[in-house]
């Protein structure tokens, strides 16, 4: 897939987003599979041949929508001046406890695995990030969004959202309470399914640090198939994303237990509260 | 990584966890109220910064997420909390807008202060679907023309590109900053 050429001159009305969610070509599995392939093999023999290649591929076609969508020139490597080097402080009066427990936001039990997910905030070097921010958004059990946008046929649950908050504690952990969320289809291509996931959003203790990414289930038949998880050009960093099953956290007769931790990366306020000068 | 840390911290032990897409339906999970009020509108100093987020075919972009971290009007880096949960009055620096169906968003800042006599900027970061991860940027006020001609990062850009990292003053006292993910002035982003 070559690079689509930038139209010059006025903006374009804009498009319903909900008519943006198919793909133009709709092509076959197959074909998406094969691209993924290619593209895993190339961009392998580009990091063998020493370029440096980011974990996630934002040129990576085998999802259409990135086509428009990422941009065609390398990010610039600048060194971070102070804003960049601190996060907004979050504490617990910016999120209440009980938004950590998806299952207890209506008056009846969602349908569905009742599972706990819970890990560690780590820096690079696996010292702990305390006070930052984790949100969490998923699809229910049926893989129906709450989302107004979500066209899939599959039922909502009235008694579940999908969406929960916390702020790590001075460990660095993170817990939520929810239910195992569904596979769900979308238009990237024909029968598309994308693994079941949690989308997580997480602040370091600088603004470099900042990422928002997906946990995934262990097993999941779809994870090869995926065009969005294998954005992640290399085996490790996929896999980095697939929380274990902790027989250790299943709590009796109540729910499935998962650990992840998440790490994050750059140069953050700690170097230079430790080092001085600055 | 353009900064190196301290010789006695050894190795970095673990790699970090790859990014992934925002996806389609971000909006019930990162909206919360308020969001966007990282001043108290219309507050003393308080001004719009806003902008359209195109893609690379110059269609406006209807599922994005712009997020902006900066300094008070002196030059401070907030170090209140409450960016979650706003009391209308603690500037915090942090706020987070979403794209509306023709692409715009916006939010209610101050103007960030100078730090030690640079360019102030402040620290972006876009969120799309169909954007596989992240991307870092910077939208520095247009006034200090010296201090904007002695900043590193414009300095290393050509004129055009330059161009796409500093916002306009709108006559109302506002801030106007398109982002463009791809092609024809394609916003410059930025790696650390
Ligand atoms: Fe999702």
């Amino acid at each position: 897939m070559t690079a689509p050429v930038p139209t010059a001159g006025a903006p374009r009305t804009a498009a319903a987003p909900e008519t943006l969610l198919a793909s133009e070509d709709m092509p076959p599995q197959s074909q998406i599979t094969r691209e993924i392939r290619d593209l895993h093999a190339a961009t392998d023999a580009r990091e063998a041949a020493g370029e440096p290649v980011p974990a996630t591929l934002r040129d990576f076609a085998p999802y259409r929508s990135s086509i428009l969508r990422h941009p065609t020139k390398n990010p610039r490597l600048v060194d971070p001046e102070t804003i960049e080097l601190l996060s907004p402080a979050f504490g617990q009066r910016d999120v209440a406890r009980i938004e950590s427990d998806l299952t207890l936001q209506h008056r009846g039990e969602p349908q569905g695995e009742r599972i706990t997910v819970e890990g560690r905030l780590l820096d690079s070097w696996g010292r702990p990030i305390a006070n930052e921010l984790v949100e969490v958004w998923q699809a229910n059990a049926a893989g129906r969004y709450i989302h107004q946008r979500d066209q899939h046929p599959a039922p909502l649950d009235p008694h579940f959202t999908g969406a929960g908050r916390t702020v790590t504690d001075d460990q660095g952990r993170w817990k939520f309470t929810t239910i195992k969320p569904g596979p769900y289809p979308w238009k990237n291509h024909v029968n598309a399914w994308r693994p079941a996931h949690i989308h997580f959003s997480i602040f370091g203790s600088g603004f470099t640090q900042r990422i928002v990414t997906q946990m995934y289930f262990p097993g999941d038949p779809l994870f090869a198939l995926d065009p969005i998880y294998n954005s992640i050009h290399r085996q490790r960093d996929r896999d980095a994303l697939i929380a274990t099953y902790d027989h250790d956290l299943t709590v009796p007769e109540f729910s499935m237990g998962y650990r992840w931790d998440i790490v994050v990366d750059g140069p953050d306020a700690t170097w230079f509260e430790q080092d001085g000068e600055h | 990584m353009a900064a190196t840390p301290p010789p006695a911290w050894g190795p970095r032990t673990l790699e970090p966890s790859a990014g992934q897409t925002v996806g389609p339906f971000f909006a019930f999970g990162l909206d919360y109220a308020k969001k966007h009020e990282v001043a108290f509108p219309h507050s003393p100093g308080a001004i719009v910064l806003g902008g359209t987020v195109y893609d690379g075919a110059g269609a406006p972009v209807p599922d994005a997420v712009v997020e902006i971290w900066g300094a008070d009007s002196d030059g401070t880096i907030p170090r209140a909390r409450g960016s979650r949960r706003r009391d209308d009055h603690t500037f915090t620096g942090f706020g987070r807008a979403f794209t509306d169906d023709d692409g715009r968003w916006e939010l209610w800042t101050r103007n960030p202060g100078a730090a030690r006599g640079k360019a102030p900027f402040f620290a972006a970061l876009l969120f799309a679907r169909g954007l596989p991860d992240k991307l870092h940027t910077r939208i520095y006020l247009p006034e200090d023309t010296e201090a904007l001609a002695a900043d590193r990062l414009l300095a290393s850009l050509e004129p055009e590109e330059r161009d796409t990292l500093i916002a306009t003053r709108l006559a109302d006292g506002g801030l106007r900053h398109d982002i463009r993910i791809q092609g024809d002035r394609e916003t410059v982003f930025i790696t650390f």
